[in-house]
């Protein structure tokens, strides 16, 4: 099936990168249309969120292409990535608020720097996204004030401030109790049908992620496991995602000479990659 | 030996990287506060006034007392040590020069480094744990043009304005002790001290305050920036950021001091 050009919104293609000598990501290839909801799955370490910070453009690959809403940003200039990033909202794991802020101050910082609006305009605009994620009433709350899911919603609320195309949602679910994480993910399905965004979702959770996706993408150590429908990806008879479906602990087999070189540190060239960069995987 | 030699090697290469990345953190600082207004992305007032008030309003009181006690131990020891020559009365002289030209721009910096340096270091290390610094580069906002050049604009405004303040408290302090011991009124001491002041001796005080006030920000701002870590790295990035800009200043000021009495 071919997909008109236009329809893309994201196009990954054979994106490979390094962290130091550490090859992460291994010649990736993805695909993400309009009014699309993706998932990207994957273990802790399979460079899921190390795919995530290249397509926010927070790192050069080391090779291979990344075009968001037609354009290469890996060969932007400054100024193109900064007009690119009003089309873009971001929605980190730990909520990224700026701790010197209230939620309304934090939420109106896009609007402020991108937007020459007068303050009550500004206020009602946060009111009203403040709304769209159920948190009204909180506006002059500092976000060390707030619980786990408020901090999300508030960072998503901020997300979406400038009305974004593309959306990306790290994590949406982590640390959150079950209510509030089902109420996350009803709200990534409102944005969607209700705005038309395109929505990448960044979890390892499954049952968020088989709610919510149109498409699911299974990373796994830096290579794209499979990329299908809900449907697809649940009959796979790939053992590792069959694994990762069942939570079913890996049972690598071990090769031996391999095992001795790493226990005696000599000669690790051909090492398989491991981990992603540290910090961002829980 | 070998192994010994790739780490100065190492090391080596990281002081110059490090020190390649300073410079290019000051001329993006720089450039962001004079072309940002052209590209339509003009540094924040707001940010520099609040960045001026917790760098300098809040520090006047500290200033304050630490430059009069500086002035007033100048006075003890000049005093101490011109007695045999009977020569007191050069105090003035003496603790005039010494203030303007050296210790009223030294102890600022210093108090400086210590209060605003380490703050400005941790908010940025702290940020970068929390992604914030993510948040800012995703949203379009350039964080040196966020986070450095307002900090730039405001330290470069208020150091010159704290080190005359502690110019006059020095001179103050020298004076109310040389009042006491030598039985010289305040007023005359301080008229003195304004007739032997030339406009060189102020200058140099401030084009050093000016050089600290760089000194002290590109130099926090970097160790924020490089942060890793969590918690104990912010700590360790505050700790360095301190040390480093107060030993940037007293080797700065010695090297201006070679100069500028040569002029």
């Amino acid at each position: 099936m071919t997909v008109n050009k236009s329809q893309l919104v994201i196009q990954v293609n054979n994106l490979i990168t390094h962290y130091g000598s550490k090859k992460i990501l291994n010649d990736v290839s993805l695909e993400v249309k309009k009014g699309e909801i993706m998932v990207i799955m994957g273990g802790s370490g399979s460079g899921k969120s190390t795919l995530l910070r290249y397509m926010l453009g927070l790192n050069k690959p080391s090779s291979g292409s990344i075009r968001l809403l037609g354009t290469d940003i890996t060969k932007m200039s400054e100024n193109q990535l900064h007009q690119m990033k009003k089309k873009i909202g971001v929605s980190f794991q730990g909520g990224a608020l700026f701790g010197s802020m209230s939620v309304s101050e934090n939420i109106q910082l896009p609007l402020r720097e991108h937007a020459r609006l007068d303050e009550s305009t500004m206020r009602i605009m946060s009111h009203m996204k403040l709304e769209v994620v159920n948190l009204a009433g909180f506006e002059d709350l500092m976000p060390s004030q707030l619980s786990g899911g408020m901090i999300k919603r508030a960072a998503l609320a901020r997300a979406i401030i400038l009305d974004p195309q593309l959306l990306f949602f790290d994590e949406p679910s982590a640390g959150l109790d079950p209510v509030v994480s089902a109420e996350l993910d009803e709200l990534i399905l409102r944005l969607r049908d209700a705005m038309g965004m395109t929505i990448v979702v960044v979890t390892h959770e499954l049952e968020s992620a088989f709610k919510i996706a149109d498409k699911i993408t299974i990373l796994d150590r830096g290579d794209i496991l499979m990329c299908g429908t809900v449907d697809e990806v649940k009959k796979s008879n790939n053992e590792r995602i069959y694994n990762l479906l069942h939570r079913k602990p890996r049972r690598d087999k071990v090769d031996v000479d391999e095992y001795l070189q790493r226990l005696t540190g000599k000669s690790l060239k051909n090492n398989p990659v491991m981990k992603t960069t540290p910090g961002n995987d829980s | 030996m070998k192994y010994k030699i790739e780490k100065i090697g190492k090391g080596a290469a990281g002081v110059i990287e490090e020190l390649g990345y300073a410079v290019m953190l000051f001329i993006d600082s720089v450039y962001w506060l004079i072309l940002g207004r052209v590209n339509k992305q003009p540094v924040s007032l707001q940010l520099i006034f609040s960045q001026a008030m917790q760098i300098g309003v809040t520090a006047i009181p500290i200033v304050i007392i630490l430059c009069f006690c500086v002035g007033t131990m100048l006075a003890i020891q000049g005093l101490e040590t011109l007695k045999p020559y009977g020569a007191q009365a050069q105090v003035v002289t003496g603790i005039a020069i010494s203030v303007t030209r050296e210790f009223a721009s030294l102890i600022t910096g210093i108090i400086v480094a210590g209060r605003s340096g380490s703050a400005i270091a941790a908010r940025i290390g702290t940020m970068k744990e929390s992604q914030e610094i993510d948040a800012l580069q995703v949203m379009g906002i350039n964080p040196v043009r966020y986070l450095a050049a307002p900090a730039l604009l405001a330290m470069l405004i208020v150091m010159p304005v704290l080190t005359i303040v502690g110019d006059l408290m020095g001179l103050m302090g020298g004076a109310v002790y040389t009042s006491y011991e030598l039985g010289m009124s305040v007023s005359v001491y301080m008229s003195r001290s304004f007739e032997v002041i030339s406009v060189y001796d102020f200058l140099q005080g401030i084009i050093k305050s000016i050089v600290f006030a760089m000194l002290i920000v590109i130099v926090s701002v970097l160790n924020g920036f490089q942060v890793k870590g969590g918690a104990e790295g912010v700590g360790l990035a505050t700790t360095r950021a301190v040390v480093m800009s107060i030993s940037a200043i007293v080797i700065a000021d010695m090297i201006f001091t070679f100069f500028l009495t040569r002029i």
